[in-house]
Order: C-alpha cells, then sequence, then structure tokens
C-alpha cells in the first residue's frame, strides 16, 4: 500500500519505512484511532443483542447442569463418578489436560508472538488471554472437586506448616502441577490485567455512564497515558513475555510429567513433554479460531481481526497438527523399537482394541483433517476453518482420553482387565465445564475491551509507527 | 473541567496538544533542551524513540526482575529441602530426601513467580499506580491526541538551601513563556490545567 502523506509537513521517515515494509494491512477498512474505540466500546456500551442472550442463557444453562452434577457427587463422594479398578483416572483429569492445553494458545500469542515481534497479534491477543484464564480456571475445578472435599484441597495441595508437622510430597508431579498451573494462572492474569490498563482508561475516558466511569476509574488505576508510565509499562510488558515464555513450556511439559514419570506402558514416554506442548498450542489455536470467527462477526469486528489473521492461526494449527500427527507415529515406532512386549501391547491395544473408535476419531481429527489448509482457499474460508477447528478440539479431547482411558484399562495381567465407561455424573461435569469457560468468555466479550486498542493504534499506519 | 467548587483552582501546568507522534517527537526534543525541571509527554500508545526524545533513563525493572527471580529460585529449593529432607524426612519409594532434579520443576515455577510479580509490583510502584491525585490531562489522550505537559515544579522550603540549590539548576516555570513555547513548537490546543484528583 502507498505511504500516507504526511498531514503536517513534517516528513515521518519511519512511517514510509514501515508501511513499506508490511505488505498486508493489520487493520482493514481505513480507521482511524477514534474508530478503534468506537468499535472495541461498542459491545460494551450497549445493551446485549439477542444473540449474547441467546448464547449465555445456553452457557448458564450447561453450567448450571454442571453444578447440580458436582454438589450431587460431593455429597455422595466420588463413587458416582465411573472411577474404579483398573481406570483409578478417568475424562476428569482428560478435561484438566484438555482445558489446560486450551490455555496455551492465549500466551503464545500473548508471549510468544510478542517476542517474535509478530505485529499481526495485536488483534487477537486480548481475547486469546482472556480465553487462557478461563480456560485454566476450568482446568483447576476438575484436580479441585476431585478431591472429594475442595474445601480442605489447600491441605492437600499446598505446603503450609500444620499441627502435624506434615509436608506434602515434592517428588510427585502431581505437585509440580500445583505450582505449574497456579504460578501460569496467576501470571496469566497479572499479564492480562497490565495490557488491559491503558484500554480500561480509553473506556473511562469516553464513558457518559457515572457508575461506568467510577468503575473504570478504579480498574484502570488512575492511568494518564504519560510517557514515563509507557516507559516502565514497555519494560515490564516485555519481561512479562519473557517470563510467560519459558512458563507457558514448562507448564504442559509438567502435566505431560503426570503421565510421563508413570511406570506405564502408553505413559512412560520422553516424547511426552514436546508432544504435550504442541498439542496444547494445536488445540488452543483451534479454540482461538471458534471464538474470533464468532466474535468478529457477533460484534463486527471484521476490519481488526481480518482474513490474514485467521489465516496465520490456520497456519499453525497446520504445523502443531502435524507435529502431533508425528507424535503419534513415533509412539508407535518406539514402542516397536523398544522390543518390550507390553509397550507393543499397549499400543496396538490401542488402535484396534475395545477403544478402536477413541482412537481414530483423534487421528483423523488431529492428523488428518487439518491437513486441507494447504490450500489457501480453505485457509481462508470461514465455514472451512469454523468446522475444521471444532473437529480439532474434538479430536484433542480425545486424544487425552485415549492415553489416560487405553493405558489404564487393560492392566499386566488379564485378570484385571476392565472397560472405563464415564456415568453421566462425569458427563454432566464435563458439560458443565464448557458451561463455565463460555459464561466467563460471554462476560468478558461484554464487560471489557476485546481488542487491545493501544495495541491496535501503534501498528496502524495513521498512528505513525516509529521502530 | 469544574472548579466552581473549589474556592482557588492551583495551577498545575501548561499543556499543548499536538496531532500525530511525528510531531510531539520533534517538539519533545525540544522542550527537553529547554531544560524545565518537572514536565511529560501523554499518548495513546507507547510512540518508539520518544523515550529518548523526552531524555529519559533506561526502566530499571529488568534488574527486579533478576533479583526477585535469584530470591524466589533460592527460596522454592530450600523450601523443598528443608520439608523434605530436614523438617520431616519420609522414605517415598527410596528416593533420596534431597531429590535434587525432582525439585527442579518447583523451583522453576516459583522463579517465574516470584520475577513476574516483583516486576508487576516494582512498575505500578514506579508508575505511581494507582494514581488518585493527578486526574488525566485531556479524555482525547487515551483517544488519539499527543499532548506535552510543562508543570509547575513542586514548591520548596525556602530555608532547604540544597533544595533550592537543586531547583535553580532548572528554567523557572512561567505560564505565557511556557505557553508561546508550545505555540511555537507548532501544539494545536494550548491551555492551562489545573491540579485536580480523580474523585
Amino acid at each position: 500500500m502507498a505511504a500516507r502523506p504526511s498531514t503536517t509537513g513534517v516528513s515521518i521517515m519511519a512511517d514510509t519505512h514501515s508501511t513499506a515494509v508490511h505488505q498486508d494491512l493489520l487493520v482493514a477498512g481505513n480507521k482511524t484511532m477514534v474508530d478503534v474505540n468506537e468499535d472495541v466500546a461498542r459491545p460494551l456500551e450497549n445493551f446485549p443483542t439477542s444473540t449474547w442472550w441467546a448464547c449465555f442463557g445456553v452457557a448458564l444453562a450447561a453450567l448450571g447442569i454442571g453444578a447440580l452434577v458436582v454438589t450431587t457427587f460431593v455429597m455422595n463422594g466420588l463413587g458416582v463418578l465411573g472411577l474404579n479398578q483398573p481406570n483409578g483416572w478417568g475424562i476428569d483429569i482428560v478435561n484438566f489436560v484438555f482445558w489446560v492445553g486450551i490455555g496455551h494458545a492465549g500466551t503464545l500469542i500473548s508471549a510468544i508472538l510478542f517476542l517474535f515481534r509478530q505485529k499481526w497479534r495485536t488483534a487477537i491477543n486480548r481475547s486469546a488471554e482472556a480465553m487462557t484464564i478461563f480456560a485454566v480456571i476450568t482446568a483447576l475445578t476438575f484436580p479441585l472437586l476431585h478431591t472429594g472435599r475442595p474445601w480442605l484441597a489447600a491441605y492437600w495441595l499446598l505446603p503450609y506448616p500444620n499441627q502435624r508437622q506434615l509436608w506434602v510430597n515434592f517428588r510427585s508431579p502431581l505437585l509440580w502441577d500445583v505450582f505449574a498451573v497456579g504460578t501460569y494462572f496467576t501470571v496469566s492474569a497479572v499479564f492480562w490485567f497490565v495490557g488491559l490498563i491503558p484500554d480500561l482508561a480509553s473506556i473511562r475516558d469516553r464513558a457518559k455512564n457515572n457508575i461506568r466511569k467510577l468503575i473504570f476509574t478504579i480498574l484502570s488505576m488512575g492511568w494518564r497515558g504519560s510517557n514515563k508510565n509507557w516507559a516502565h509499562y514497555e519494560s515490564a510488558y516485555m519481561i512479562l513475555a519473557g517470563l510467560s515464555t519459558p512458563l507457558v513450556l514448562s507448564v504442559h511439559t509438567i502435566v505431560s510429567f503426570d503421565f510421563a514419570v508413570a511406570q506405564l506402558p502408553g505413559w512412560h514416554a520422553t516424547i511426552f513433554p514436546p508432544y504435550f506442548v504442541a498439542g496444547a498450542i494445536f488445540s488452543g489455536f483451534a479454540m482461538v479460531v471458534t471464538l474470533l470467527v464468532i466474535m468478529r462477526e457477533a460484534f463486527n469486528l471484521k476490519a481488526y481481526i481480518t482474513m490474514d489473521h485467521l489465516e496465520r492461526m490456520n497456519k499453525i494449527i497446520m504445523a502443531t497438527g502435524l507435529m502431533v500427527g508425528y507424535a503419534y507415529a513415533c509412539e508407535f515406532f518406539i514402542a516397536w523399537y523398544s522390543g518390550g512386549a507390553f509397550e507393543k501391547f499397549i499400543f496396538i491395544n490401542r488402535a484396534f482394541g475395545p477403544y478402536w473408535w477413541a482412537y481414530w476419531t483423534m487421528t483423523i481429527c488431529n492428523a488428518f483433517i487439518p491437513q486441507v489448509f494447504w490450500w489457501r482457499s480453505m485457509r481462508r474460508s470461514i465455514p472451512a476453518m469454523f468446522i475444521v477447528s471444532l473437529f480439532v478440539n474434538i479430536g484433542m479431547w480425545f486424544e487425552r482420553y485415549v492415553i489416560v482411558a487405553t493405558s489404564l484399562h487393560r492392566d499386566f495381567l488379564p485378570s484385571s482387565w476392565g472397560y472405563y465407561t464415564p456415568t453421566w455424573f462425569d458427563w454432566g461435569w464435563t458439560i458443565g465445564a464448557f458451561g463455565l469457560f463460555f459464561v466467563l468468555f460471554l462476560l468478558f466479550v461484554r464487560l471489557l475491551p476485546t481488542i487491545a486498542m493501544a495495541e491496535v493504534k501503534s501498528v496502524m499506519p495513521q498512528g505513525g509507527h516509529h521502530e | 473541567m469544574s472548579n466552581a467548587s473549589q474556592t482557588s483552582p492551583q495551577l498545575a501546568g501548561v499543556v499543548g496538544f499536538f496531532d500525530n507522534p511525528g510531531t510531539l517527537l520533534q517538539a519533545t526534543a525540544k522542550v527537553r533542551d529547554e531544560n524545565y525541571q518537572s514536565w511529560d509527554t501523554f499518548t495513546p500508545y507507547p510512540v518508539h524513540g520518544l523515550e529518548h526524545a523526552q531524555g529519559l533513563k533506561r526502566s530499571p525493572l529488568p534488574y527486579v526482575t533478576f533479583v526477585a527471580g535469584l530470591t524466589g529460585g533460592t527460596l522454592g529449593y530450600l523450601l523443598q529441602y528443608w520439608t523434605s529432607a530436614v523438617s520431616w524426612a519420609i522414605n517415598v519409594g527410596g528416593k533420596p530426601f534431597h531429590s535434587g532434579p525432582a525439585f527442579i520443576p518447583i523451583t522453576f515455577e516459583l522463579t517465574v513467580l516470584f520475577a513476574a510479580l516483583s516486576t508487576v509490583g516494582a512498575m505500578f510502584f514506579l508508575n505511581g499506580l494507582p494514581n488518585t491525585k493527578k486526574k488525566i490531562v485531556d479524555p482525547s489522550i487515551t483517544r488519539d491526541r499527543f499532548a506535552i505537559l510543562i508543570e509547575v515544579p513542586p514548591s520548596v522550603d525556602a530555608d532547604n538551601e540544597k533544595a533550592v540549590a537543586r531547583q535553580a539548576r532548572f528554567k523557572k516555570f512561567d505560564e505565557s513563556e511556557a505557553k508561546s513555547l508550545l505555540q511555537k513548537l507548532g501544539a494545536k490546543d494550548i491551555r492551562s490545567v489545573n491540579a485536580e484528583g480523580w474523585f
């Protein structure tokens, strides 16, 4: 695109340079900075649409089902779940791993793409980070409630001085999880809030309603846009991105240790950490695409979340999908190459045993369906990407199901073989988790700026981007 | 700004608005050369090169992160060592009481946790957040306008020789002089601002 003539006669050399370098527009439709504020603030300054209410109603109903089911099983005990010998772990940990994985894309977008100077991330980082936080909250409900008495969870999970002078077992991967996911949630939430401050100030400064003005004055902490503040702010933002990058890689690595550290064929594999991280990013990006396709349509944000943005996400989905596919193949190779009889058995059983349907659902959804993104027309087709993203979400849920259920259900001795079937308590809780996630996400799109306005302005040609 | 309730509004400084970051950058460098004691620029997003034009020093935050990270990691490791090998050593599956490699994940997580929270805390402290005393100069700044504010320097005790001497090193603030400077530098809209808090 052509360089914009400077309006004031003072030449802005950097502007001409940067627009020449960036071939594609990061913000479409000749938007001005005023438009950014108008467009982003519209959903939170107007009464929600009937579509929003419909979605919110469905999400709330799902959450209600979950709450009902959880109340029942907390009152009666974990026996109502489908867990028994040999499957001591079931879809509760499947859901935990699934939701933590969903969160990873948000941090990848907000931190890793920031460090790599991928400017297109500015349009999607806010909503992706929100997704991270809500996904981690959803994930945390599973281990907490799975303790059976969540109000005593602090006693089992945290090292605090108690009258029996007992400590938690720091050699257990489950405890590493507590610290990894806890740190991940805290740092993500802080990072998100820091990113929100200038935008909260924007909402505050345009608020006509006094209550909204008061709330956003408090939330924005009295931010004034002072450059002395921006200098520290940018430094802190960069450091948080630098800290979040190894953090996000560590989180799913440690989640994979829950399995990999166990001496169980099907779990005890050194490929697990990178395989889990790739899978997490894969599923997370699929969820981002699912949510953004709906959000840009519902709130008319197509000028900011452009087809180019979506295409890039689809490329990442395809790339990480290939990594996951490679990991599936590698597991089989190692099972054969290791020469271990139990190892071999578990993988043949995984693909052709009683859980063949779960295995092939996983393989087809994750390794084959995303291959359509080799075609540009598919990467740029809203219906195609929406359907693929749903399949990837399903496939990644089944990946965890396959890992958990198939590795446990046929123990070393045939006398302790079984077949794990979740009960409707498990399913109700699973539905409730989706409800919780979508309730939180819908409240977010209604109450907070869904696009990082200050960041988008800095990459607009009108804003004059200076390097 | 409504100051009807206040008897005598106190002058905070003089503000000039600019349409784009290019003119702001050039004007900022000129204001810096004037050697005012207290002044700042305001932008809707971080403008690159402005910290240099304004003569700001590099943020000390990375040092905070480094020290806090080291502290978090050390404390994290010591906590695990002390609870597992000293306070109540329990034999878990024949593993050594001091299981170094097994302590690494939590050591790493606590390094990150301490570093991140301290960095943000220090950023809030350095930026004076939460800020209740100084209201935004103009609501349009968080939308699309750029501004330079030349502030009235804080008053010093006349008996405090050191403070008086320190202030004497800077250019003296004069309302009309500051206004004409901003006008000369191409500010579109120039006005005086009164000291005002948020609430």
